[in-house]
């Protein structure tokens, strides 16, 4: 009896115990000078992809061919490409593209590669064993070729882009779910639900999962600017969004032709890559000096 | 050491074997099937050439059947036919493996020659401006796109020097001195997010190091600073860096794809492309089996240097 009761005891202690320390962390969040200079530049983005109907001052796909290849000026402020669209527009709009694979991809990404990771960590074993192996076939492609593969064979298009992005990525999930599950599976409060007759689901989402997930959070978070650049590299060789519509890597790829009389088509787009991938890499580093303090300032 | 070596080349087999198994897989998830994506753009067709083609292309057996007969003649070194040129898949990445050869090792040789050094001074000057701006500008450079950065170099260097990329790739048995005035740029453009990785990774393996205790001895004893960071704490904390630069080499070969495009330099990179848009699947089965199979045999030579200069992975 006394045994059950201490099991009770420590399974809701472990709930308790995750709650405190997502609380401590959103508490010192707001401290961590990378982690705020990283959430104001993705706040950024997530405003402009939200209010890019709003904000942009023209529609990012009408053509104006009068005012094609104009430099940047009061009525175009990033110029015009060469059919006379106005390049902030569709930088703005942009970010919604960006965004939106990113997030889909590494939505898909991240769910898939934790409960693959779940499991082989729970289960161990042979199961282990088969989705390690898998894994470990999926690490030796290197990421950008794997992704014009998958791409190439599903055919061109946002939607094949964001599974191929999602295929490349969820391994990096599986590895850094499975460790910390392992640990988390040999801990007493796991063993303590177990013999209170919890089942596998419940024990891996209910006791497990919560307790692993701020590494898979910072992983995320560094995996959201990797997803940008995928997905900008497939636009950019012409494997991702299609024209018209307004990506930051097809855009580029439309303006290499125009490099020395059309600049402006090339280096707007391109920095807004940059912005976004530097703050999702700097929000990444943030959370991991955040989680790890012996890996702070390093 | 030879133990080791033994074991751990045998365990990259079953990986290896699944490498082929993806890539033979992967062209099966064309929409249809190779013969009618071809016969779909090529104008009309009898029954008889579709099982011609169906022969041609070993889809008239089982999928096992072709799995192992495909994978007979890749040991054998037989990657296929290209579709659209003629040419085995073999020679055509023969023939431009060269050029990818030389932008990744430029890229990587720009990477310890820019990354290395800013490290090791980030690091000895910890928590100063310098480091500051070191880690800032390392996580820019990560930031930037290669193509981007391809792109705005072109740009400065025509703008400022009136400079054009080459447009004919000259090989360096032909003409040296012109091949490395070609390859600078891109080496330069593709290493940068490496040298950026190396950077950090020197920076946080050398603050480590320095806090050892036997660091703190050789202090103790009144070995000069300098002495403590060039003889004691820079052989163990570059140790690392061949794990990093085995992974980076990955990057390097994806990166190569859009660099060649950029600066439309004819290597193996261009060449997937090409295959690509041209649907030469034979082609991009070869090509991409090759670059994998090179990623894999470059980490299994790093896993091994890495236990040749560290005895205590050969014996962990």
């Amino acid at each position: 009896m006394r045994s059950l009761t201490l099991g009770f005891g420590m399974a809701d202690r472990t709930a308790d115990t995750t709650a405190c320390r997502w609380s401590s962390i959103l508490r010192a969040a707001p401290k961590n000078r990378l982690v705020l200079c990283g959430a104001a530049v993705v706040l950024l983005l997530v405003v402009l992809a939200i209010c890019a109907n709003i904000l942009a001052p023209y529609d990012p796909t009408e053509m104006r061919v009068t005012d094609a290849l104009k430099g940047p000026s009061s009525a175009h402020w990033f110029g015009t490409d060469r059919y006379g669209r106005d390049v902030l527009s569709r930088t703005i709009h942009g970010s919604r593209i960006a965004l939106g694979v990113a997030l889909s991809s590494m939505g898909m990404a991240f769910f898939v590669g934790s409960a693959l990771g779940l499991v082989a960590g729970f289960v161990g074993g042979w199961t282990d064993l088969a989705i390690g192996r898998v894994m470990d076939i999926l690490f030796s492609f290197p990421t950008l070729v794997l992704a014009v593969a998958i791409s190439a064979m599903l055919g061109p298009g946002l939607n094949n882009a964001v599974v191929a992005i999602a295929v490349v990525y969820a391994p990096l999930f599986c590895r850094v779910a499975r460790g910390p599950v392992m640990a988390e599976r040999a801990r007493e409060h796991v063993a303590a639900a177990i013999a209170l007759g919890a089942g596998s689901c419940r024990v891996m989402f209910r006791h497990i999962l919560p307790n692993i997930l701020a590494p898979l959070i910072v992983q995320a978070s560094v995996a959201l600017a990797f997803a940008i650049l995928t997905e900008a590299s497939l636009s950019y060789v012409g494997l991702g969004t299609q024209p018209p519509d307004p990506s930051w890597g097809t855009m580029l790829n439309e303006g290499r032709t125009y490099l020395e009389t059309a600049p402006w088509m090339s280096i707007f787009p391109g920095l807004a890559i940059m912005l976004a991938v530097f703050g999702f890499n700097l929000l990444g580093d943030g959370l991991r000096d955040m989680l790890d303090p012996k890996l702070r300032g390093r | 050491m030879l133990r080791y070596a033994l074991l751990r080349t045998l365990s990259i087999l079953p990986t290896l074997l699944g490498v082929t198994l993806a890539v033979f897989l992967l062209i099966r998830l064309i929409p249809g099937t190779i013969v009618d994506q071809m016969i779909g753009t090529e104008g009309s067709y009898s029954e008889e050439t579709v099982r011609a083609l169906r022969a041609f292309f070993g889809l008239d057996v089982p999928i096992h059947i072709q799995y192992g007969r495909w994978l007979s003649s890749v040991v054998r070194g037989d990657l296929g036919t290209s579709w659209r040129t003629g040419i085995p898949v073999l020679q055509m990445i023969r023939s431009q493996f060269t050029v990818t050869a030389e932008l990744t090792l430029g890229a990587m040789l720009v990477a310890c020659a820019f990354g290395i050094p800013l490290g090791i001074l980030s690091a000895r000057r910890e928590n100063t401006i310098l480091d500051h701006v070191a880690r800032v500008v390392s996580l820019f450079s990560l930031s930037i796109p290669v193509f981007w950065q391809a792109t705005m170099l072109i740009l400065a260097l025509s703008l400022w020097f009136q400079w054009a990329p080459a447009v004919a790739f000259v090989s360096p048995w032909t003409d040296l001195r012109a091949n490395l005035a070609i390859m600078a740029l891109p080496s330069l453009a593709l290493g940068t997010a490496v040298a950026a990785v190396f950077m950090r990774m020197t920076r946080s393996s050398l603050l480590e190091v320095m806090r050892e205790h036997y660091i703190r001895t050789a202090r103790a004893k009144g070995v000069s600073e300098r002495a403590i960071v060039w003889v004691h704490a820079m052989r163990n904390s570059l140790i690392p860096l061949i794990t990093v630069a085995g992974v980076q080499m990955g990057y390097l070969l994806g990166g190569a794809i859009v660099t060649e495009e950029v600066f439309t330099l004819p290597g193996v990179g261009r060449l997937i492309l090409w295959a690509v848009f041209q649907r030469d699947y034979p082609l991009v089965q070869g090509t991409i089996l090759f670059i994998s199979v090179l990623f894999m045999l470059v980490n299994l030579i790093v896993d091994l240097a890495y236990a040749l200069i560290d005895p205590r992975i050969r014996y962990g």
